[in-house]
C-alpha cells in the first residue's frame, strides 16, 4: 500500500521536477512544478475528436495502456512493507503485462492510417524490444544473488543474503539502479532514444505514436507516462531501502531517488543530444551488455565460477 | 448434397471423438489402459496402451478435429462446385483424425510407423485440396517427401531396435537403451529425434511448414499446426519415457535445437509479407517454445533437479495445449480473410476491422495469446518455464547456469520479436484503411464459422485466468516424466498451482482495472463533445490508403538489424538517367537454412545424376536390354557357387 502511495506522490511530482531542472540548467525560471500534471487534469475534462478511420482498438488502448502501467506498479514493494500482489516469478508477469499495454498502443497508432503513427509504432516495437533482456538478465542476476524470485523477497534480501558483502551488494544495486534508470528511459522514449521536446510530427518514436489521441485518452497517456518514471524509480528505490533501516529513513531513501531521477533525467534532456535513430539498438545492446556484467558479477559473488 | 456429406462427417467425427475421448479422460485421471487388437495375419496381435500422455494427445486431436470441421464445412462452401474433391476432402478428415488417435495408441513399432505413414499421406492429400493451383501441388509434395525423409530415420531407428532386442514392442527401446552402452542409446535418440523433428518443424527440418501451411485450406493449416506437427513433440516425448539414457546429453540437444528452432522461426516470421506464411514460421517458434520447456525438463531428470524436471514438463506440455488453441485460431481467422478478400498477401490488405469486426476480435484475442500476453493461456505456460528457468539459474552449476541464462534471453527475445510481428500482422491486416481496393464488397462472416472460434477463445481466457484446473487435469502426465514429483516434504507441484492461482487472480485484476478505467472514460466523456474527423496528416487533407506504413516499412528498421543474418532477395535498382523510366523494385525473404540445406543439396543430387541421364533415352531397345541384363545378373547371382566350382575346377586342370 505504501509503495502504491508514494509511486501516485512520485508520479505527480516527475514531470515536474524533470521540467524544472531543465529550466535551471538553461538559466530559465521554469514553469511551476505541478504544471505538467495540471495540464493533464486540464485534459482529463476536455472532449475527444475521433479519426474517422479508427476502430474501437484505438478507443481501448490508451485504457488498457493505463490499467498495464497501474497493474505493474502493484507488484512494486516498499522494502519491508511488501507488495500489494506478490509471488514467484512475479517480475515475468510485471514485464509482461507492461508488454500487453505497449501492444495496444502499437496496435492503436496503426488504427490511425497515419504514416507518421505507423513509423512511430514501429521504433517502438522494435526499441522495447531490444530493451526487455536487459530487464530480464537484470532480475535474474538479482534473483541469483539473493536466492529468490520475486520483487518483494528480492529486494528484502538484496543486502542481507551474503551477510559479508554489503558494500558489493551496493555496487550491484547502483549498477542495477542505473539500469532501472536507462530502462525508464527507453520506456518513455525519452533522451537520448527520442527527444519528446521537438514539434510532435518530429519525433521519432513516443510522441508521435499518440498523435491523434485528444481529450481524456490523452490525459491518460501523459499521466501514464509519468506514472511508468516513477514505477522504474521506485525500483531502483528498492535497491537501496533496507529493512534494518528504520522506516522513516525508507521514506527518504524512496523519495530521494524518486527526486534524484527527476533530476537525472532533466540533466541528460539538457546535456545531451538525441542519437541517430539507427544507433538506438546499439545503445539499447550495450545496455544489455552492461547487464550481463552485473550477472558475471553476481556469479562471481555466489561462488559459482568454483565449480 | 455436399451440405449433408459435410453435416455426416461432422456427425461422424464428433462420435469418433465422444468414443475415444472417454478412456482419455480416464487415463488423463491416471487410469492407464491396455488391450491387444487382433490385426490380422500382417501384424498380429497388435497392443494398445492409453496412458496420460496419449490421454492428453487424444483430448487436444479431437478437440481441434472438431472445430477444424466445424469451422471447414462452411469454408469448403466456398468451393461449391466440386462435389468430388469436397467429398474426398472430407473423408480424409476422418482418415487422418483416426490415424492421429492410433499414432498415440499404438505400442507396436511396426504398427505406429504404419498409423504414422496413414497420417502423412493423408495429411498430404489434404494439403493439396486446391490441387490445380501449381504452387500448391508442389508445396504438397514437398511436404510429402520430407515427411517421408522423417519415416526414414524412424524405420532405420525401429528396425534397429528390432534387430537387437528382437521384439517389435515399445517398450524395446527402453531394452535396447538398457542394453547398450550410453553412445550408443544416444545415437538412436539423435536417429528418433531427427524423425520426430521433421513432423514438429524443429529447425532445421522445418522447411516443408512454410510452404504447406499457406498451401493448404484454413481448416486444414489449422489442423496441421494445431495438432499434426505436435505429433512429433509427443514421438519425442513417448521416446523420452522409454529410453534410458544420459540425460543431461538429451536434454541438452533438445534445449539448443529448441532455442535456435524459437528463434529463427519468429525471426523469419516478421518478414514475411504472407499471413499464412507468417503463422507457419511462428509455428516453428512455438514449437521452440515447447521445446526448451521439454529440454529443460529433461535436463532437470538428468541433473536430478525436480524443481527444473517438474516446471520444464509442466510449461511445454501445457504449451502443447495452448498453442494447438491460438493458432488454429489464427489460422481460422486468416481464412475468414482469405475468403472475402480472396489475398493472404498482407501488403494488399488493411481496413477489415470496420467490415469485420468479429473476426478481427478473435484474430486480436489468440495474438495476444501467442505473444505469450497476460490474461491468456499463452502466458501461463511461458511463466511456467521462466520460473523453472529462473530456479534453474541459482540452483545448477557455472555452466549450466550460463546454458539456462542463454534459454531465458531467447524466450524474452521470442517474446519481444512475437510482439513486434503480430502488431505489424494484426495492425497492418486489420486496421487502418484498405491499401487496394477489394474484389468484392466486405461482410462479416456467417455466425456458424464464428461459432468454432468462440469455443477455442473460451479456452484461451478461460486457461489464463483460471490455470488451477487445466495445470491440475495434466498432472498426471507430468508425473510419468518425474515419477516422484509428489514425494517429499517440498511439494514443487502444489505451491507452482498456488502460484499460478495468483497469475489468473492478477489476471482477472487486471481486466476489472481495464473495465474500470474504461467505463469511467465513457462516463465523463458523455458529458463533453465528441466527434469524428479526419486522421492528423500533419495539415494535409487528403490522405489516401497508400500513405500509409506498409507492412515491410513497419518492420524496416528490423530489417536492418537482422539483414546479415537472414537473406532477402531484392533486385537493387541504380539510377543513372535524369528523367529515369517507371522502375520495379521488388523484395522477397527467403529461408537461408532452406537454400545451404536443401536447394544446395538438391542441385548437387541433380547435378550427379545428370551424369546418369543417359541411361534414360526414351528408346525402347535400351530398356529392354536393360531387362536383359538385370535377367542374366539374376541367374548368374545365384548360380554363383556353381559357376565359381566350375572355374575352378576348369582352372585346376592346368
Amino acid at each position: 500500500m505504501i509503495s502504491l502511495l508514494f509511486i501516485f506522490l512520485g508520479s505527480i511530482f516527475i514531470a515536474g521536477i524533470i521540467n524544472r531542472t531543465t529550466a535551471n540548467f538553461s538559466g530559465r525560471k521554469g514553469q511551476g512544478i505541478f504544471q505538467p500534471i495540471k495540464d493533464i487534469i486540464k485534459l482529463l475534462k476536455k472532449g475527444s475528436v475521433y479519426s474517422s478511420v479508427s476502430s474501437f482498438v484505438f478507443k481501448i488502448a490508451p485504457s488498457v495502456y493505463f490499467s498495464s502501467v497501474l497493474t505493474a506498479v502493484l507488484f512494486i514493494p516498499f522494502g519491508s512493507s511488501g507488495a500489494l500482489l506478490s509471488f514467484d516469478g512475479d517480475f515475468v508477469m510485471f514485464a509482461y503485462i507492461l508488454a500487453l499495454g505497449k501492444f495496444f498502443m502499437i496496435i492503436a497508432s496503426l488504427d490511425t492510417g497515419s504514416s507518421f503513427e505507423g513509423m512511430g509504432a514501429s521504433r517502438e516495437a522494435l526499441y522495447s524490444m531490444l530493451a526487455e533482456p536487459a530487464f530480464f538478465i537484470l532480475l535474474g542476476s538479482l534473483g541469483l544473488l539473493t536466492g529468490f524470485s520475486s520483487f518483494y523477497k528480492i529486494f528484502y534480501f538484496i543486502h542481507n543474503a551474503y551477510s559479508a558483502s554489503s558494500y558489493i551488494s551496493y555496487t550491484i544495486g547502483i549498477m542495477a539502479a542505473l539500469i532501472f534508470f536507462a530502462l525508464g528511459l527507453i520506456e518513455n522514449s525519452r533522451m537520448p532514444i527520442d527527444d519528446p521536446k521537438t514539434h510532435l510530427e518530429l519525433t521519432m518514436i513516443h510522441e508521435v505514436m499518440i498523435l491523434d489521441n485528444s481529450g481524456f485518452d490523452l490525459g491518460l497517456i501523459l499521466y501514464t507516462g509519468c506514472l511508468k518514471f516513477s514505477m522504474y524509480a521506485a525500483l531502483a528505490a528498492n535497491l537501496f531501502l533496507n529493512p534494518y533501516f528504520p522506516f522513516y529513513l525508507n521514506i527518504v531513501i524512496f523519495i530521494g531517488i524518486q527526486f534524484l531521477y527527476g533530476c537525472f533525467i532533466g540533466s541528460i534532456e539538457s546535456f545531451s543530444a538525441r542519437f541517430r535513430m539507427n544507433q538506438n539498438p546499439q545503445v539499447i545492446f550495450a545496455l544489455s551488455s552492461v547487464t550481463l556484467l552485473v550477472f558475471i558479477a553476481v556469479m562471481i559473488l555466489t561462488g559459482k565460477f568454483n565449480y | 448434397m455436399s451440405k449433408l456429406y459435410s453435416t455426416l462427417t461432422a456427425a461422424v467425427i464428433i462420435i469418433v471423438a465422444a468414443v475415444s475421448s472417454y478412456p482419455a479422460i480416464i487415463a488423463l485421471a491416471g487410469g492407464e489402459q491396455h488391450f491387444v487388437l487382433n490385426a490380422g495375419f500382417v501384424f498380429g496381435p497388435l497392443p494398445f496402451m492409453i496412458d496420460a500422455l496419449s490421454g492428453f494427445m487424444i483430448l487436444i486431436i479431437n478437440f481441434t478435429v472438431i472445430t477444424c470441421i466445424l469451422y471447414g464445412r462452411k469454408y469448403l462452401e466456398h468451393y461449391h462446385d466440386m462435389v468430388s474433391n469436397i467429398n474426398l476432402h472430407l473423408f480424409l478428415i476422418i482418415v487422418c483424425h483416426i490415424a492421429m488417435l492410433l499414432v498415440c495408441t499404438v505400442q507396436s513399432l511396426p504398427g505406429f510407423l504404419v498409423a504414422w505413414e496413414i497420417m502423412a499421406i493423408s495429411s498430404f492429400l489434404l494439403v493439396i485440396f486446391e490441387y490445380w493451383k501449381k504452387d500448391n501441388l508442389k508445396a504438397g509434395l514437398n511436404y510429402l517427401i520430407q515427411s517421408h525423409i522423417g519415416v526414414l530415420f524412424l524405420t532405420v531407428a525401429f528396425i534397429w531396435v528390432i534387430v537387437i532386442t528382437g521384439s517389435s514392442d515399445f517398450t524395446a527401446i527402453k531394452l535396447f537403451s538398457q542394453k547398450v552402452p550410453v553412445p550408443v542409446s544416444i545415437t538412436l535418440f539423435i536417429l528418433l529425434f531427427i524423425g520426430f523433428g521433421f513432423k514438429a518443424g524443429f529447425v532445421p527440418f522445418h522447411t516443408w511448414l512454410p510452404y504447406a501451411h499457406p498451401a493448404a485450406p484454413a481448416h486444414i493449416s489449422g489442423m496441421m499446426s494445431g495438432v499434426i506437427i505436435k505429433l512429433g513433440i509427443f514421438g519425442i516425448l513417448r521416446v523420452l519415457l522409454l529410453i534410458k539414457s544420459d540425460f543431461v546429453i538429451m536434454g541438452s540437444i533438445i534445449l539448443i535445437v529448441s532455442m535456435i528452432s524459437g528463434l529463427y522461426g519468429v525471426m523469419l516470421a516478421i518478414i514475411q509479407h504472407n499471413l499464412k506464411k507468417l503463422l507457419a514460421y511462428h509455428s516453428i517458434e512455438n514449437i521452440g517454445i515447447i521445446g526448451i520447456g521439454i529440454g529443460m525438463g529433461t535436463l532437470g531428470i538428468g541433473l536430478h533437479n525436480n524443481y527444473l524436471a517438474v516446471l520444464g514438463f509442466a510449461g511445454g506440455i501445457l504449451h502443447i495445449l495452448n498453442h494447438s488453441l491460438f493458432k488454429s485460431l489464427l489460422f481460422y481467422g486468416a481464412g475468414s480473410v482469405y475468403l472475402k478478400t480472396h489475398t493472404l498477401n498482407i501488403e494488399k490488405l488493411g481496413g477489415l476491422v470496420k467490415s469485420m469486426p468479429k473476426t478481427s476480435a478473435f484474430f486480436l484475442i489468440p495474438a495476444l495469446a501467442i505473444c505469450g500476453l497476460p490474461p491468456f493461456n499463452g502466458f501461463v505456460s511461458e511463466f511456467l518455464i521462466y520460473s523453472g528457468l529462473f530456479t534453474g539459474l541459482k540452483s545448477l552449476n557455472f555452466s549450466f547456469s550460463i546454458f539456462v541464462l542463454l534459454a531465458i534471453c531467447s524466450l524474452v527475445i521470442i517474446g519481444g520479436l512475437a510482439i513486434l510481428c503480430f502488431t505489424k500482422a494484426f495492425g497492418i491486416v486489420f486496421l487502418g484503411s484498405p491499401r487496394e481496393k477489394y474484389p468484392e464488397e466486405l461482410s462479416e462472416v456467417p455466425n456458424s464459422m464464428l461459432f468454432p472460434k468462440f469455443l477455442i477463445t473460451f479456452f484461451l481466457i478461460g486457461i489464463g485466468l483460471y490455470p488451477k484446473v487445466f495445470l491440475l487435469s495434466i498432472q498426471n502426465v507430468i508425473g510419468l516424466f518425474v515419477p516422484d514429483m509428489f514425494s517429499g516434504g517440498n511439494n514443487i507441484f502444489a505451491s507452482q498451482i498456488d502460484i499460478l492461482s495468483k497469475v489468473g487472480l492478477v489476471g482477472g485484476l487486471f481486466l476489472l482495472i481495464i473495465l474500470i478505467v474504461y467505463s469511467v472514460k465513457k462516463i465523463v466523456e458523455k458529458r463533453k463533445s465528441v466527434y469524428e474527423s479526419q486522421t492528423w496528416g500533419c495539415g494535409y487533407v487528403a490522405p489516401t490508403g497508400k500513405l500509409q506504413y506498409t507492412a515491410s516499412s513497419f518492420v524496416k528498421s528490423y530489417v536492418n538489424l537482422i539483414e546479415p543474418v537472414l537473406s532477402i532477395k531484392k533486385n537493387d535498382i541504380v539510377i543513372n538517367e535524369v528523367f529515369p523510366k517507371e522502375l520495379k523494385y521488388e523484395s522477397s525473404p527467403y529461408d537461408k537454412i532452406e537454400y545451404y540445406l536443401i536447394d544446395k543439396n538438391i542441385k548437387l543430387i541433380k547435378k550427379l545424376l545428370f551424369k546418369l541421364y543417359f541411361l534414360q533415352n526414351g528408346k525402347i531397345q535400351f530398356y529392354i536390354l536393360y531387362g536383359l541384363f538385370f535377367i542374366l545378373f539374376i541367374i548368374l547371382y545365384l548360380n554363383i557357387e556353381f559357376i565359381i566350382s566350375q572355374l575352378s575346377s576348369f582352372l585346376r586342370m592346368f
